[in-house]
């Protein structure tokens, strides 16, 4: 699937924007790698893949064990051991990712100033926490819809062979919503890595930033706005690529 | 309640009631089963029986009456002293049938890793299946499934035993070997409680066999009684019933 999705998807994004150009539309020397001023721009975009791939994958690790603490009092017995859970997904999925990218970035910092921490919030970090925050409160549905799909009488073999509610969930609970699990958060790691652009707008200079600063210099939005789609388009296939290949490898585990 | 004596009996519970919402499951049940006593639990569906077993697994609560195992309460028992066995089985089916074994005693009791796994192989030889050890559950059988349950519960080394339906979801030719298998363990000893609809088991194995009806204790006969003269006419219409297939 992914061999000839990849190919497809850039034949079709060519055809559209070629096809109905007329002829000096497309200025490719901009990005053409056999000349040195394209050989500079080209290399200058794709070093954003290095934050990019850093800031995706430091939030994605950070949501996921975020959303877990948060997803297990969903299970507590105790209604206020579960009310926090709620307020926190509610509330943090309620606020949209820019406006929580600028309160990270530039009020945060005043917050902590106010307490007595001079920390300053450097664009990299302030993209990485705003992501994980974000995307936590999906990741912890995720994994509370995960476990709930897991039917009740495994937790009551547990119990009955003596194991605490804890101990059930770690040794016979986790490990089996973990397959159900692994699909939603892999689609949520290309949502994280899609989201990252958002970074460009404080300052970090991942794939998104460089292509708009190029542009700024360079006067060729068309050219380059397409060769970023597609370095996105790069990440997410091989993110599908990983995840398909881990689920077949969680497939023939089981059935050994 | 006064007859509650400190372990006298294996079970003991008195007058207990149990509501969903404000449907009542359980009306004023009555019962004790005593150190080594076979007590097979039958009626028609809906009745309360899997309740009732469920109660003394401590898997749900009641809001009247007391419940006593070995004279104390179902929360104060020793870890995995009540063993369980499902209709469905349970097995853990991301763990091999030796991992589902020791995962209680290793992790309940702290028992090291080789004594836990030389106990499951006792006992797996036991159900008769110590060949199956390392497959996962699904590649076993529905009556092996029930045969590894049973030993996964006798690992604990409980004092109870609770069945419900462990047959019900079984093909016919694998029902025999799952009551070979509790009828060795009745000849053990082991207290048993066993919801059951399997009659021929109930005459072999039963000291007596208890009838419940709309979340009634209806009546707790000795199979000589229950089979030839039943004391309720509700009794005797549900066995005509299920002698008949
Ligand atoms: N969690 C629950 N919530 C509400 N009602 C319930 C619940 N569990 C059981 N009941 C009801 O309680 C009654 C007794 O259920 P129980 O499972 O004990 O019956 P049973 O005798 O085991 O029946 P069966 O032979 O079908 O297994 C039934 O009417 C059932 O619908
Ligand atoms: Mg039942």
């Amino acid at each position: 699937m992914t061999k000839i999705r990849l190919p497809l998807a850039l034949l079709s994004l060519f055809a559209l924007t070629a096809c109905s150009a007329p002829p000096g539309t497309w200025g490719w020397y901009v990005i053409d790698p056999s000349t040195p001023a394209g050989w500079t721009n080209i290399t200058f975009l794709l070093r954003g893949f290095s934050a990019t791939i850093q800031i995706s994958v430091l939030a994605a690790v950070a949501s996921i064990i975020i959303g877990l603490l948060v997803a297990l009092p969903a299970f507590a017995r105790s209604r206020w051991l579960r009310l926090p859970n709620r307020i926190y997904v509610e509330f943090i999925r309620a606020i949209p990712l820019l406006p929580m990218l600028f309160w990270v970035f530039y009020g945060l910092p005043v917050v902590l100033r106010s307490i007595g921490l001079d920390v300053n919030i450097d664009p990299f970090w302030g993209a990485v926490i705003t992501l994980a925050v974000s995307d936590s409160a999906f990741t912890a549905e995720i994994f509370r819809s995960g476990i709930q799909a897991v039917p009740r009488g495994q937790a009551e073999a547990a119990q009955t062979i003596g194991l605490t509610r804890a101990q059930a969930m770690r040794y016979v609970i986790l490990p089996q919503a973990v397959r159900r699990i692994l699909p939603p958060l892999a689609n949520q790691f290309i949502y994280i890595v899609k989201m990252s652009a958002f970074a460009s707008v404080i300052g970090m200079a991942e794939l998104t930033r460089r292509a708009n600063e190029l542009v700024v210099t360079e006067y060729r939005p068309l050219e380059i706005y397409t060769l970023l789609i597609l370095e996105y388009l790069v990440l997410v296939l091989i993110i599908s690529a990983g995840v398909r290949w881990l689920e077949r490898k969680m497939n023939a585990d089981e059935s050994r | 309640m006064a007859n509650i004596n400190q372990g006298k009996h294996a079970v003991t519970m008195a007058q207990v009631s149990k509501w969903y919402d404000d449907f009542q499951v359980l009306r004023d049940i009555t019962l004790t089963v005593d150190h080594g006593e076979k007590l097979v639990i039958c009626g028609p569906s809906g009745s309360g029986k899997s309740t009732v077993v469920r109660l003394l697994a401590g898997l749900e609560t009641h809001q009247e009456g007391t419940i006593k195992l070995y004279g104390q309460p179902v929360d104060a028992q020793g870890r995995g002293d009540v063993g369980m066995v499902f209709q469905q089985f349970n097995l853990f089916p991301h763990l091999s049938v030796l991992d589902n074994l020791i995962l209680g005693p290793m992790r309940a009791l702290g028992m090291p890793r080789q004594e836990a796994r030389d106990r499951a192989m006792a006992y797996l030889e036991r159900v008769r299946i110590p060949e199956q050890a390392g497959k996962r559950p699904g590649q076993l059988s529905g009556g092996q499934q029930q045969r590894v349950a049973i030993a996964r519960s006798l690992c604990m080394d409980p004092k109870l035993m609770l069945f419900d339906e462990p047959t019900s979801a079984l093909d016919p030719e694998m029902i025999a070997e799952v009551l070979d298998v509790m009828e060795d363990l009745a000849r053990d000893g082991m207290t048993m409680i066993c919801v059951t609809h399997e009659m021929g088991f109930a005459r072999r194995v039963a000291d007596r066999i208890a009838f419940m009806d709309a979340g009634e204790m209806v009546e707790v006969d000795p199979p000589e009684i229950a089979f030839s003269a039943p004391k309720s006419a509700r009794f005797a219409q549900f066995l005509d019933k299920i002698l008949k297939h």
